[in-house]
């Protein structure tokens, strides 16, 4: 869905999100996309989205990259592993996280 | 139209980690030709979505991509087992990917479904015992860049 046309640091200033890889903090974030099947996402999840998720291997940050999403938040404080924090540093993908179930953080976004 | 660009990948079966390697570099190559962002987007998808499926399914295979001015053509070559059912395979949710692929993530049996979507051609053979090839291309003019 379409959400208030925010940058990526800003909408993560405004939800109090860890910063796991910020590449590009001026990047525009005009929606949001839910789901953790990534040929799902891959599919669906529209470029310029801030994609929620709790899946978070280091395909989650190819998946990113291809689809053109503007930011990947791991919801439920998904660990990252160190193979896709290389990767999304590699590639240039935002990536924060929150201890926020996945429901909780997109109603939060919407807002 | 001229052909500007072939690009040629090896993609590795049984590599997760480095599946998408082969579609990130076409990105960043369409990228530097100045193709428009949905026609990018579209190709890069697809042929990831093909790449997820020679690993998974064909222990890797080759692809080539041929880029000219109004299209960019991609050909996924794998010898892999072959789809029994061609048919069954394009439809959504159908997947034969087994539960250690589905904790990855795959497996949501949306894969071809996705690269019929993004594409505007694609055309698969395939034989059992042989190997797959998938041949699609992507139209730089198209009413699915929108989607």
């Amino acid at each position: 869905m379409q959400i208030k046309n925010r940058t990526a640091a800003q909408l993560a200033a405004e939800l109090g999100l860890e910063v796991l890889n910020e590449a590009d903090g001026e990047r525009s974030i005009t929606c949001g996309y839910a789901g953790d099947l990534l040929s799902w996402v891959m599919g669906r999840a529209p470029a310029d989205c801030a994609w929620v998720t709790v899946m978070s291997n280091v395909n989650v940050i190819a998946v990113a990259s291809l689809a053109d999403v503007g930011c990947v938040i791991l919801a439920e404080n998904a660990e990252l592993d160190a193979a896709a924090l290389e990767k999304a540093i590699a590639v240039g993908i935002n990536i924060y996280r929150t201890e926020l179930p996945v429901f909780d953080l997109c109603a939060k976004i919407a807002n | 139209m001229s052909e500007l660009l072939t690009l040629k990948y090896t993609v590795h079966g049984d590599n997760f980690t480095g599946a998408g390697e082969a579609s990130v570099s076409m990105k960043r190559e369409l990228r530097q030709l100045g193709f428009d962002a949905n026609v990018i987007r579209r190709a890069a998808i697809a042929m990831y979505e093909g790449e997820i499926n020679m690993v998974i399914h064909a222990e890797g295979g080759e692809a080539e991509v041929i880029i000219s001015e109004d299209k960019i053509e991609i050909i996924l070559r794998d010898e892999g087992p072959g789809i029994a059912n061609v048919e069954l395979a394009m439809k959504d949710g159908f997947s034969t990917a087994q539960d250690n692929i589905r904790a990855l993530g795959f497996g949501a049996g949306m894969g071809l479904p996705n690269m019929k979507r993004y594409s505007d051609d694609m055309r698969i053979e395939t034989e059992i015992g042989k190997g797959t090839t998938v041949y699609m291309t992507v139209l730089s003019d198209s009413p699915k860049n929108a989607l």
